[in-house]
């Protein structure tokens, strides 16, 4: 019965950016919290602008003027509502999608989101402070696990699902090549042993930024080196976190997208899962890294993006026929009053047709 | 020591206003009385936990309407008062009697006036009144409805008088909105006060989706099987669009916004993930202005180019039709009970309240003598505004509304000040008397159901009249007791 459905394809794109922003915020409170216990006595600034690099802020925080001290950084991601890539204006952009995708979500998915859209929004400079920032961290990281869990418990699984499911897993994938990438912009010059156990112990800080650590021993060989750490985190086949799972993931449900419910368009996505596979896999993790392992992690980041696009063509893209130019030019709206016909204004005052939230524009590396 | 609980009823006086919960109706059964010992038996502390739970629980679920303001928008609930307002099965018998009767002539004068205009042709409503009123469509004359309904979706704003006579204030036949504030409102008092529904027989309200579902489907063009019905709603940023929402779930169709929709060779599409899908109804939240680019407002970018082509082709049915505006004018309103005498040869059920129409001299004439102990109303106006209440109004504000009237005579009806009837309320002194009134929903495909009860409207401020939410009002619970 489920399989004849159909599904509204702005509804389809609004649960792909839901799942996104939802599975940012995550990723962004644990880099965070990883970024903290990186700060080494002398360096703490340096710390924390690696997470404006690898989220590619730097224009965008230079333009406010913004200096990198740590308190600076700390309130760009978990304070500023008007920053884009800040956690505020994620959960803000995953909940306006929640509220366009309400008659599909459960009611409890939107009862949690809602709640911690508003505990989120209630965030002060006083927990960005000390050892009060992990615990921020933590229900922030916890926030999204319960509506991980909500979702999986209540929400209906026909194709709508999978769209939620590949947004959330393309934007993981993306979000392990960052944290990756955080251990690059804080390299350590090798050399000495001291250097050495320094050096493991911050991979072992990313290991557990990504809630990998007990699996990465049971896996890993005694003495690793950072390429265990990279080879884990890429290509590991169980790991819930790595790019490798997430792709295969997304490939799974492409293909159900495809013979469970009848949708064309999915071969130029799979086309892209199969090369980011390639990708990962056409070099041992030894080159990668010798060749320069933030050039690599680039390189998939950019594939993710097309990736994105090929799922967008396929599915969302030709939801609003007009090309831009055909838009009428001035934008009528209704206002409160005859018919209780409400104002469609948002709150800039400026009117409001765009119904997916969505980013402006692909964020990416120029390398 | 234990502190004796505070009775919440105490203080309250309901004065000269007929009050909703007096518990010496007669025909109640005694349940007024058994519910009033249930409320102070739980105390006035108590009371004000859970009404605070409650209202909590409406915020969490994002049970909320949008007010807009120059620069921001807010979201807030209905603010919800926990003491039900009851009626009896002996009122809402009659009720329903007088909301039944008034769709079917309001039906019956739609037809009328975009066929053979029978009506002004006998003089019975002004010609003018009705061809040059803005919200008569041209593009509805001579077209055919299904079932001759016009208004699929009714609210009648029905108050009471100091009598305890119930009369109608006025007609909602466009798109009117609160249902879901009916539903929620019960879910709630099911959740935070079981202990006083417990032992009520009460009529339910958790069909109106069914129902409204059944007559969509009813309405549908001819000779399609399965009909896809769709409910159009301008999007999140519309003040009712947490309604939008809970009719389209509890329908189980989707809700879907201009952008999602597309004419093709006169036939509507939705556009999925995969092919375009046929849309056979339409119940929209849109107001006509904005329905159709091609037709009505050329820069409306929340409706469907072609729609109403398709629409005249009898390819898809929309809810309510075009054009309904022009029957709950409040300048039409005045003739409503003629009308109703006029199609169905019958008395009114349900009076209104004595109205006089500016436009006529006589009328005009007797407003500008009593402005100060009358209403004064524009016509084609909703949501409270623009209104003055003579006998509250300043001196400079009964000047404004003097020279608006000479202005624009037409534009107005006045009406006496009517004592509306009141029901305790929660406040910051216990239970008070507070104002309040009522909407009935009526439901019409090939015939007219209307859900029981409605949405009762209560103006939270003291002796206030206004129960508009967009002006501080709040709603309970209705009970409508079942039927021996």
């Amino acid at each position: 019965m489920s399989q004849n459905l159909p599904l509204l394809a702005r509804y389809a794109e609004g649960l792909f950016w839901m799942a996104r922003y939802l599975e940012r915020v995550e990723n962004m409170a644990r880099l965070i919290d990883v970024t903290q216990s990186f700060e080494s006595p002398g360096r703490e600034a340096e710390a924390w602008y690696a997470l404006i690099r690898i989220n590619a802020d730097e224009e965008a925080f230079a333009k406010r003027g913004l200096t990198a001290d740590p308190d600076t950084v700390k309130r760009f991601y978990l304070l500023e509502r008007d920053n884009p890539s800040s956690i505020p204006n994620s959960i803000d952009a995953a909940r306006l999608n929640a509220r366009t995708l309400r008659p599909l979500i459960s009611t409890e998915m939107w009862m949690q989101l809602n709640m911690f859209h508003r505990d989120v929004a209630a965030i002060t400079a006083d927990q960005l402070e000390g050892d009060k920032l992990s615990r921020l961290c933590g229900m922030i990281k916890l926030g999204v696990q319960e509506h991980t869990g909500i979702t999986e418990g209540t929400f209906f699984r026909d194709q709508g699902w999978c769209f939620y499911e590949l947004g959330r897993l393309i934007e993981r994938a993306d979000q392990t090549t960052r944290l990756l990438d955080i251990r690059f912009h804080s390299l350590v010059p090798l050399g000495t042993e001291e250097h050495r156990v320094e050096e493991m112990t911050l991979w072992a800080g990313v290991l557990r930024a990504a809630a990998g650590y007990h699996a990465f021993r049971r896996v890993a060989p005694p003495g690793f080196t950072p390429q265990d750490v990279v080879r884990f985190l890429l290509t590991d086949t169980s790991f819930p976190r790595s790019v490798l799972l997430c792709v295969g993931q997304m490939e799974w449900l492409l293909g159900q997208l495809r013979s469970r419910y009848g949708l064309r368009g999915t071969v130029a996505a799979l086309e892209r899962t199969e090369e980011v596979r390639a990708a990962i896999l056409s070099r041992p993790m030894e080159r990668v890294i010798a060749e320069g392992l933030h050039e690599f992690l680039d390189g998939v980041q950019r594939d993710l993006i097309l990736l994105a696009g090929e799922i967008g063509t396929a599915f969302f893209r030709d939801w609003r026929p007009l090309a831009d130019d055909q838009q009428p030019a001035a934008a009528a709206v209704p206002t409160e009053g005859a018919a209780s016909q409400a104002a469609v204004q948002g709150a800039s005052g400026q009117a409001q047709t765009q119904s997916v939230i969505k980013p402006s524009v692909a964020r990416r590396h120029e390398p | 020591m234990t502190l004796p609980i505070a009775d919440p009823f105490d203080g309250y006086d309901s004065g000269q206003y007929f009050c909703e919960l007096a518990a010496d109706r007669g025909d109640d059964g005694g349940a007024i009385a058994r519910l009033r010992a249930a409320i102070s038996a739980i105390g006035l502390d108590a009371l004000r936990a859970r009404a605070a739970a409650a209202e909590n629980d409406l915020i969490n679920l994002g049970i909320t309407f949008t007010v807009y303001s120059e620069a921001s928008a807010i979201d807030r609930i209905l603010p919800f008062d926990c003491i039900p307002r009851v009626l009896t099965a002996t009122e809402w018998r009659h009720l329903e009697a007088g909301v039944k009767q008034r769709v079917a002539a309001l039906n019956a004068f739609l037809h009328d006036i975009y066929h053979e205009r029978k009506i002004t042709k006998d003089n019975v409503v002004p010609a003018d009144l009705v061809f040059t009123n803005p919200n008569y469509r041209p593009e509805m004359e001579n077209f055919p409805v299904r079932f001759g309904t016009y208004v699929h979706i009714c609210g009648i704003d029905i108050v009471r008088d100091q009598a305890g006579q119930f009369c109608v204030l006025e007609d909602n036949a466009r798109t009117p909105s609160g249902v879901s504030y009916v539903v929620e409102n019960r879910h709630v008092m099911l959740r935070t006060f079981p202990d006083l529904i417990a032992g009520m027989r009460l009529r339910p309200v958790d069909d109106y989706g069914q129902r409204l579902r059944e007559a969509m489907t009813e309405i549908a063009p001819e000779g399609v099987d399965d009909p896809q019905v769709v409910l159009l709603s301008p999007g999140i940023y519309n003040s009712a669009y947490f309604e939008h929402v809970f009719l389209a779930r509890e329908m189980g169709v989707p809700l879907v916004e201009g952008a999602d929709l597309a004419v093709v060779n006169d036939r509507v599409w939705m556009r999925t993930t995969g092919a375009m899908r046929p849309v056979h109804t339409i119940y929209r939240r849109i107001g006509d202005d904005f329905l159709d680019p091609t037709v009505f407002r050329a820069d409306s970018m929340l409706g469907v180019p072609g729609l109403i082509g398709a629409w005249r082709k009898g390819n898809v049915a929309l809810a309510n039709a075009v054009g309904t505006g022009v029957a709950d004018d409040k300048a039409i309103y005045a003739y409503m009970p003629r009308i109703i005498r006029y199609y169905l040869d019958q008395d009114p059920i349900l009076p209104i309240v004595e109205t006089h129409i500016c436009r006529e001299h006589s009328g005009l004439q007797y407003t500008l003598d009593r402005l100060d102990q009358l209403v004064v109303k524009p016509v084609g106006e909703s949501g409270g505004y623009g209104i003055t209440i003579g006998p509250r109004a300043s001196k400079a504000e009964l000047e404004v509304a003097r020279a608006a009237l000479l202005k624009e005579p037409s534009n107005w009806i006045s009406q006496p000040v009517i004592g509306l009837s009141v029901a305790p309320t929660l406040t910051e002194q216990g239970l008070r008397p507070r104002h309040l009134d009522l909407r009935p929903f009526a439901v019409t495909g090939r015939s007219t159901w209307v859900l029981p009860g409605g949405l009762s409207r209560v103006a939270l401020k003291e002796g206030s009249l206004v129960v508009n939410s967009s002006q501080g009002g709040g709603s309970k619970d209705t009970w409508v007791l079942a039927e021996d």
